[in-house]
């Protein structure tokens, strides 16, 4: 009976994981639950209705009707301290009050208050008879692929690579270390770059799992499509799998606890979940820190995930990305390879 | 199945030597083990069979001597992993991988080597068959153990190690662990396995040799050992009014006794003839006005053995 032992090691590792189910939440179920909320948060936002309120008193009534036939305009009549808490929490975004002369109440730093302040103050005063002088027409459009949630979806994606990487893989090379395992590995003829190889195989399946079930959901519930091609999104995030399972050994390959990896693994993932751009746009770090913040795996990964995503772009649009990607991974195997701590 | 070389011993070592920064854990070792012997060693914790154990299996290196394994050395390259197939290696405290089964870690383990045993075989060797699909978490401790005898085994070793194979384990499983050893020793093979049970000892091994502080301070069949003590009863006994140092002289001289050990209050005869000693011991305390708190006795073990080398016992329980 030979079996091969690259084959039997990535199924150990598989069977692993996929028996853990808290492991199982954290990879798969987490993304998903994140990508929901953040996107029920994020859906409405946008230029769509703002909400003013209208002050009671002489006039009231008059003055919301008038605001309510403008477009995206919503306004309700308040109480005078209603109106005030209102505004505070944000539930509308300017208070008017009718009389001569009208008052609108806002904070001048919120934009929406401002772009409030503009819509009212038209409505109102075209009602009064105010004419245009130039003839304008609206075009609106709403560009697929400009919405939060679709700059949110490839950032997760490239999120949830980097931690089932560096977690899938580093954890479990710790607690063979720790059990022993490794030691009694090493005691038979087992080559050990098939063993290092085979916790970068056993992300493969999973992978895809996990990159169907994101990027399905992102589809199916928020209508997020993949506007390039899917083999170079999945050419993409393998060698963001790979990339990550390779910094995943490194991290994991001189630790002797598990507490000693997990610190080492957040103080990897910590800077880039909030420099490499998964929520926001990294362009809002300053100008003297971009290099620096382009130079991340994650930063990597995330710009060529919505290359393809988002602007569809080919291969050669991402290369640069794609290849500081490709660069952390082989480094960090060859690195990892070199230093392993095998006993 | 090769048989094991028929010239040649199994192992071979001299003047072994291991340090860890200031503690000595072998401290030049001579050792040989005849190819189909079962040889323990034997000693307390820390007396360095594990160190020796390992430096054997090649997994770890000695600071200084000659380690012959099968007929060949460690060298640290390639050339390591054909003599990695002839051996069957189980460590101490191993842990499995938890969520794998008996027979998808023996497929495993099986994978690694050119000629392995089928799963089949291996089950049937170590008694697992109705565990197989068992996860290795949900295992008894005999039963995880014999897992990792069944590792050990899979690829039809020439030469097994255990290391404290048995440490832990109830009466039962520790049988059901002796049969499996019996059974692969029945083909010829070697084995070398290290305890501190001396019964273990006593019932497996052909040879023994017993460590302390990193040396092998007796060496030879377990009879061979127990005979040396020159008789082959001990009797233990304690005293109600507390001490009895001041009898030793009167002890040493009664019949049968061989040598007189007293430690912490329990003073311990090696006995020849039991029917002689006792009534004599008994009169000697009457006479003295000393009443007896506790008097038990039994055969000489390899235990005595160890106690009367050293004055200490191997095991503290």
């Amino acid at each position: 009976m030979t079996e091969r032992p690259l084959a039997q090691l990535t199924l150990a590792w598989m069977r692993g994981f996929y028996r853990e189910p808290e492991a199982l939440f954290w990879v798969f179920g987490f993304p998903i639950v994140l990508a929901f909320a953040l996107g029920i948060a994020f859906k409405n936002r946008g230029p769509g209705e703002l909400r003013v309120g209208v002050a009671r008193g002489a006039g009231d009534s008059a003055a919301a009707s008038v605001l309510e036939t403008a477009p995206g305009l919503a306004a309700v009549v308040l109480d005078s301290a209603a109106a005030r808490a209102a505004l505070r929490t944000g539930r509308v975004a300017l208070v008017v009050v009718p009389g001569e002369p009208v008052v609108y109440r806002y904070d001048s730093t919120r934009t929406e208050s401002r772009l409030a302040r503009l819509e009212v103050d038209e409505a109102l005063q075209r009602q009064r008879g105010r004419a245009d002088p130039v003839l304008v027409r609206d075009d609106r459009t709403t560009e697929p692929g400009s919405r939060y949630i679709d700059f949110l979806i490839p950032g997760l994606l490239g999120m949830n690579l980097m931690g089932s990487g560096l977690w899938g893989v580093g954890f479990t090379v710790v607690q063979a270390r720790t059990k022993g395992l490794l030691k009694r590995f090493l005691a038979t003829p087992m080559r050990k770059g098939e063993y290092l190889l085979s916790y970068m195989l056993s992300r493969l399946v999973f992978l895809v799992i996990e990159v169907a079930a994101l990027i399905g959901f992102g589809w199916l519930v928020f209508d997020v499509g993949v506007r390039g091609s899917v083999a170079v999104l999945g050419l993409v995030t393998l060698i963001g799998a790979f990339s990550f399972a390779g910094l995943g050994l490194l991290v994991a390959s001189r630790a002797k606890t598990v507490e000693a990896v997990s610190g080492l693994m957040n103080l990897v993932m910590l800077p880039m979940w909030i420099l490499s751009g998964t929520f926001f746009s990294y362009a809002r770090f300053p100008e003297a820190l971009q290099p620096f913040v382009k130079a991340l795996p994650l930063t990597g990964l995330n710009d060529a995930l919505r290359g393809v995503m988002i602007d569809g772009s080919s291969l050669a649009g991402i290369a640069a990305p794609v290849a500081v990607v490709a660069g952390w991974g082989a480094l960090s195997f060859i690195v990892a390879v070199k230093i392993f701590r095998w006993r | 199945m090769t048989a094991p070389a028929a010239q040649g011993p199994a192992i071979r070592c001299a003047g072994l030597v291991k340090r860890y920064g200031d503690v000595t854990a072998v401290a030049g070792l001579d050792l040989t083990v005849a190819a189909g012997e079962c040889f323990g060693l034997l000693g307390p914790n820390g007396a360095g069979k594990t160190t020796t154990v390992e430096i054997l299996e090649g997994l770890t290196l000695a600071d200084a001597g000659l380690v012959e394994v099968l007929g060949a050395s460690w060298s640290g390259g390639s050339a390591d992993r054909s003599l990695r197939e002839r051996l069957g290696i189980q460590l101490q405290e191993t842990k499995l991988p938890e969520k794998l089964s008996v027979e998808e870690t023996i497929r495993l383990f099986a994978s690694f080597y050119s000629r392995a045993h089928t799963v089949e075989e291996v089950l049937a060797l170590v008694g697992l068959g109705e565990k197989r699909n068992a996860w290795y978490s949900k295992l008894s401790g005999g039963q995880k153990q014999r897992l990792a005898v069944a590792c050990a085994l899979v690829n039809r070793p020439e030469l097994l190690f255990l290391d404290e194979p048995t440490t832990g384990l109830d009466p039962q499983s520790r049988r059901q662990l002796w049969d499996v050893v019996a059974t692969f020793r029945a083909d010829g093979h070697t084995v070398v396995l290290t305890t501190h049970y001396m019964e273990e000892a006593e019932r497996l091994c052909d040879r023994v040799a017993i460590m302390d502080h990193g040396r092998v301070i007796a060496l030879g069949t377990p009879r061979e050992l127990i005979a040396g003590l020159g008789a082959e009863h001990v009797v233990e006994f304690t005293l109600a009014g507390g001490e009895a140092g001041a009898l030793d002289g009167e002890l040493r001289v009664l019949p049968g006794v061989r040598a007189v050990r007293s430690t912490d209050g329990v003073v311990s005869l090696t006995v020849a003839e039991l029917h002689h000693t006792l009534p004599a011991l008994m009169a000697t305390l009457e006479r003295k006005g000393l009443s007896l708190a506790s008097l038990t006795t039994h055969h000489a073990t390899l235990e005595d053995v160890f106690v009367s080398l050293t004055g200490r016992r191997i095991r503290d329980d």
